[in-house]
C-alpha cells in the first residue's frame, strides 16, 4: 500500500489509485458509518477522502508513516472539518518556533509500527474489552467520560483499560517502556 | 526547553483520534511544537488508528464509486500538481509563540494587545468555536495567582517563564491538567512574567472572599 501510495504521488499512477481505492474505500465507508453516518453519506465522504488522497499524495513520507496511518488521518480530518463542522489545530512543521527533533526515529513505536502485521496481531490479541474502549477513541470520537457512559462502566476503568490496551501494543512491538 | 510536564497519554490519545474540540486541541498541538517527545507518541497512536483501520470489516462500495471520484481527478489533477503550500514568510528572529497558537493571535508575544487584570496580570481572549474558554495569562514575576480550585478541567501550557504549586515547578513547554479536585496555589517564579495558555470550560473559583469578589470584574 505504502508504494502504491507513492506511486500516485510520483508519477500520477491510476492503476495504483485504484488499487488503494479498493483496499481502503470500503474500510474508510467502514470507518464513517461506524459514525453514525448512512451508507450514502459513507460514500459521499469516501469520495471525498480520495478525492484528497490524490491531491495531497506528495505529502506522504512512507518512511514517517504507513499509508494506513496517513488514510486515518485523512478520514480523521475530514470527520472533523466537514461532518463535526469544526477545527483541530496542528503544529506547523515549517513553523521557526518549532522545537526540532534531535532524536529521529528515536520512539520504537513510530518505527515500529510500520511493520503492519505485527501492528496487526498485537491489536487482534487485545482483550476485548481493552479493544473497545480504543476502538470507541479512534472511530467514535468519543470523549472518555461519554465513553464510559456508553459501556455504563466507571471513566477510571476506561482510563485503565485504555493505558493497559496501550501498554500491550507497545510491548508486543517491543517497545522498551 | 527541558520539559517535565507532559499531556497525560489519554489526552494525545484524544487528540489522536479527533475527540478533542478546538480550544483542547489548541493547547495540545502548541504543547506538541515545543515537544519532540509528544510529537512521536502522537505519531505512535496515529499509527495504532492505522491499524485499526486495516482491520475494520470493509462495507462494500457501490459499483459507480471509483469512476464518479476519477471524474473529480481529472479536474483537480494539474492544479493538484501545480500548487504547492504557500511559503510561509520567515520572520526576522524566531518567533516566541510557535504555531499553531500565533496564528489564532494573529501576532507574536510582543505584538499583542493584553487586556489588564489587575494586580498586574493580563489576559489575552483567544476566540475558538467550543464555548470552552481560551486565553494567554500572563502573571507577573514573582507574584501569586490567589488560590483556587475548578469546576471543570483547566489545561496549562506555559510558553514564558514558570511558575510552581503543591504539584510541582512548570517551565517553559510544560503542561498541566487541573480537576475539580485540585486546589492550587500558582505562584510564578521571580526573573521574568509567567505566560501560559490556559483553557478553562468553567470559570475558576476562588478560596479567599476577596478573590471571589473581584473575579466578575476580571473575567477569569
Amino acid at each position: 500500500m505504502d508504494q502504491l501510495l507513492v506511486a500516485v504521488a510520483t508519477t500520477r499512477d491510476r492503476a495504483a489509485f485504484r488499487e488503494l481505492f479498493d483496499y481502503f474505500a470500503p474500510r474508510i465507508k467502514s470507518f464513517l458509518m461506524r459514525q453514525g453516518l448512512d451508507a450514502q453519506a459513507a460514500e459521499d465522504v469516501v469520495q471525498e477522502a480520495m478525492v484528497r488522497v490524490w491531491q495531497k499524495a506528495h505529502q506522504y513520507d512512507p518512511a514517517k508513516a504507513r499509508a494506513s496511518t496517513w488514510m486515518f488521518t485523512i478520514a480523521r480530518n475530514l470527520r472533523v472539518d466537514f461532518l463535526r463542522k469544526s477545527k483541530r489545530p496542528e503544529p506547523n512543521v515549517d513553523d521557526p518556533a518549532l522545537v526540532p527533533d534531535t532524536q529521529p526515529g528515536g520512539f520504537a513505536l513510530t518505527a515500529q509500527a510500520q511493520d503492519a502485521a505485527r501492528l496487526q496481531a498485537a491489536l487482534a490479541d487485545l482483550p476485548n474489552e481493552q479493544r473497545v474502549v480504543l476502538e470507541l477513541s479512534f472511530f467514535e470520537e468519543k470523549p472518555h467520560p461519554e465513553i464510559a457512559e456508553h459501556l455504563g462502566i466507571p471513566l477510571g476503568t476506561v482510563k485503565s483499560r485504555i493505558r493497559l490496551a496501550l501498554k500491550r501494543v507497545r510491548s508486543e512491538l517491543g517497545e522498551d517502556e | 526547553m527541558t520539559i517535565t510536564h507532559h499531556p497525560s497519554e489519554e489526552l494525545l490519545l484524544d487528540y489522536a483520534g479527533g475527540g478533542l474540540s478546538e480550544s483542547w486541541s489548541l493547547a495540545i498541538a502548541t504543547h506538541l511544537a515545543l515537544c519532540p517527545a509528544c510529537r512521536r507518541e502522537v505519531a505512535g497512536l496515529e499509527a495504532v488508528g492505522g491499524g485499526l483501520v486495516d482491520v475494520l470489516e470493509p462495507a462494500a462500495c457501490s459499483d459507480g464509486m471509483f469512476d464518479a471520484v476519477l471524474a473529480r481527478l481529472t479536474d483537480d489533477d494539474a492544479a493538484s500538481v501545480t500548487v504547492a503550500s504557500p511559503p510561509s514568510v520567515p520572520p526576522a528572529a524566531a518567533p516566541i509563540l510557535p504555531e499553531p497558537l500565533r496564528g489564532y493571535i494573529g501576532a507574536d508575544l510582543d505584538g499583542m494587545a493584553w487586556q489588564r487584570l489587575g494586580l498586574g496580570a493580563y489576559q489575552y481572549l483567544i476566540e475558538t468555536d467550543d464555548g470552552a474558554t481560551a486565553r494567554l495569562l500572563r502573571i507577573p514575576a514573582g507574584r501569586p495567582v490567589p488560590e483556587h480550585t475548578h469546576q471543570g478541567q483547566e489545561l496549562t501550557l506555559v510558553l514564558r517563564g514558570a511558575f510552581s504549586d503543591a504539584t510541582g515547578h512548570y517551565g517553559a513547554g510544560d503542561f498541566q491538567e487541573a480537576d475539580e479536585h485540585l486546589a492550587h496555589k500558582p505562584h510564578a517564579a521571580p526573573g521574568e512574567d509567567c505566560i501560559c495558555l490556559a483553557i478553562t470550560d468553567a470559570p475558576l473559583r476562588f478560596k479567599s472572599l476577596a478573590a471571589r469578589v473581584v473575579q466578575p470584574f476580571l473575567g477569569i
